[in-house]
């Protein structure tokens, strides 16, 4: 922004990070505002997949496909040789670890452990095509099932304070607790 | 890094924002609903517009798996939890909102002012897309002949990772039983004979004018159920894998409770089963580690399992793996289904 980006250029490509920060804000806001617990959860739904959301847009590449790789078999014919060579690549490697496996098993995958940066646009390209980045999927789509998993914890809690208490709004079932606790003293 | 890319400005960039809009609106009107139903099926578009969107910014997986999760289990979840609590949320203090909006404001005029420092959308050379997800992608169909990279990264690059995951599902599926029960009796034949007559009865005045439902669903069940397994085991080659077809077959056994009483349900998928299928796939997963540490590898390095040609290896390791999340993620969800359920007050007609 600071280095002569105008301020049209610089929403074009930040606009993804503040709708999802409203979108955030909204689940946010009926946390906070809302007593009831049922309507929390959903709130507290909305706050967690904006925060997929953030991961996701992070991880898109413009003009990028999906992370699956097109493999060898199927590449088009122009990049025929490209693909080949890689083929013959991966092919190689097999044979080297297969020879390899007997006397020293796995320590060549290590040895093969240099991961720079890319600094060109030619350095991110995966056999010439334009893949967008699968590490922010992964961690999403694990994320999501374990969203859904403690999402059930926290409703099973507010059906069995309902059963407690009558009630799943919060002043209601702080006047509740106050009067079962003043019952038990007395 | 930030500075030399410009976010391109086309039609995708429209149709980012045509479903960053819808999901702006559906947020707003949740704010401002009080009917709790009309709450939970409003997040349940949320889900299913932002899984669209996540089409649109090419994470396929993700997309099949929010909305399974959305549209389909947390909001059937949501429902009963609603029907077992109450149906409306009551209006709070005007003083609350005041304080509620100041909040929101500050923490999000903060989190904008931080923004700025973010690489710009779609930069294929920011710091996240530039470095390690990149190799992955470099080295996925070499290391693993797996072209899914997503599928690659979450079984064996990141092994550790989803089996911690894996586990921590287990562990809500324990918190579940603990807090409502196990769900009904582990043996649920002895009792079926006199229970299935009752209900098979109340459900004939219930859903005689459910007919469409009934037959749609009993043509729509195995078909979801061949294309949860196509889904499990297509994951090596396209979107899928073990999270998505555990959620794809938990939510086909739901609906099938949901058209045909929870009996009929209990009777062909019995608790007992899933209490142990939630433990079995754990049990899968961890296996096929202690089998690669037996065989003198590190634990889940699947190259073990097929030394001479270590790709195949690894596509049978992350075959076991996939398996073994799929049997704990499909258990777990049908336990918290049948806790739920297990507390069910017999729902009528009319209170719908």
């Amino acid at each position: 922004m600071e280095s002569g980006i105008s301020f049209w250029q610089y929403l074009a490509g930040h606009f993804n990070y503040i709708v999802v920060i409203i979108l955030m804000m909204t689940g946010l806001y009926i946390v906070i505002a809302t007593g009831n617990m049922v309507k929390k959860l959903v709130g507290l739904g909305v706050f967690q997949t904006a925060v997929f959301q953030l991961y996701i847009t992070m991880g898109k590449v413009a003009g990028g496909q999906p992370p699956i790789l097109e493999s060898a078999h199927e590449s088009a014919p122009p990049e025929a040789s490209a693909a080949a060579v890689e083929h013959g690549a991966s092919q190689a490697v097999e044979q080297a670890s297969a020879a390899m496996a007997n006397a020293a098993p796995h320590t060549e995958i290590v040895a093969q452990a240099s991961v720079s940066i890319a600094q060109n646009m030619d350095d991110v390209l995966v056999n010439g095509v334009l893949y967008s980045n699968p590490l922010p999927h992964v961690l999403i789509l694990t994320a999501i099932v374990v969203g859904v998993a403690t999402l059930a914890v926290g409703l099973a809690l507010v059906v069995r304070i309902r059963e407690a208490y009558g009630t799943i709004e919060e002043d209601e079932l702080q006047e509740a607790h106050y009067q079962q606790a003043k019952g038990a003293s007395t | 890094m930030t500075g030399e890319f410009l976010t391109p400005v086309d039609a995708f960039t429209v149709i980012d924002l045509i479903f960053m809009m819808m999901l702006v609106v559906v947020g707003i009107a949740i704010v401002r609903l009080k009917d709790l139903f009309a709450v939970v099926m409003l997040s349940g578009v949320y889900s299913l517009v932002s899984a669209a969107w996540f089409v649109s910014l090419d994470a396929v997986d993700v997309a099949f798996t929010e909305a399974a999760v959305g549209a389909g289990i947390s909001t059937v979840l949501m429902l009963g939890a609603m029907l077992l609590t109450a149906r409306r949320a009551a209006p709070t203090k005007p003083a609350r909102h005041w304080v509620a909006l100041i909040v929101v404001c500050a923490t999000g005029a903060a989190l904008i002012y931080a923004t700025v420092d973010m690489p710009s959308f779609g930069d294929p050379l920011s710091a996240p897309n530039a470095y390690v997800g990149l190799e992955y992608l470099k080295r996925t169909v070499p290391d693993t002949g797996v072209s899914n990279a997503v599928s690659s990264v979450l079984a064996s690059y990141r092994g550790y990772d989803t089996f911690g995951e894996t586990t921590v599902i287990l562990t809500a599926g324990l918190g579940v039983i603990l807090i409502l029960g196990l769900g009904g009796p582990a043996v649920i034949r002895k009792k079926a004979a006199p229970a299935k007559s009752k209900t098979s009865k109340a459900e004939q005045d219930a859903s005689a004018h459910h007919v469409v439902l009934r037959v749609v669903s009993k043509l729509m069940i195995p078909i979801i159920i061949v294309y949860g397994a196509y889904v499990q085991f297509h994951g090596d080659f396209g979107p899928g894998g073990g999270f998505q077809a555990g959620l794809i077959i938990a939510s086909a056994i739901i609906l099938y409770a949901l058209i045909f009483g929870i009996e009929a349900a209990k009777e062909a998928v019995p608790p007992s089963l899933v209490r142990l299928g939630a433990a079995l796939g754990v049990l899968i997963y961890g296996g096929v580690g202690v089998m690669n540490l037996m065989l003198g590898g590190q634990f889940l390095d699947y190259n073990t399992l097929n030394p001479a040609h270590p790709t195949h290896g690894q596509e049978l390791g992350i075959m076991f793996v996939e398996i073994g999340v799929l049997v704990t993620v499909a258990s777990v969800m049908l336990i918290i289904f049948y806790g739920f359920t297990s507390r069910q007050p017999d729902i009528s007609d009319k209170d719908w």
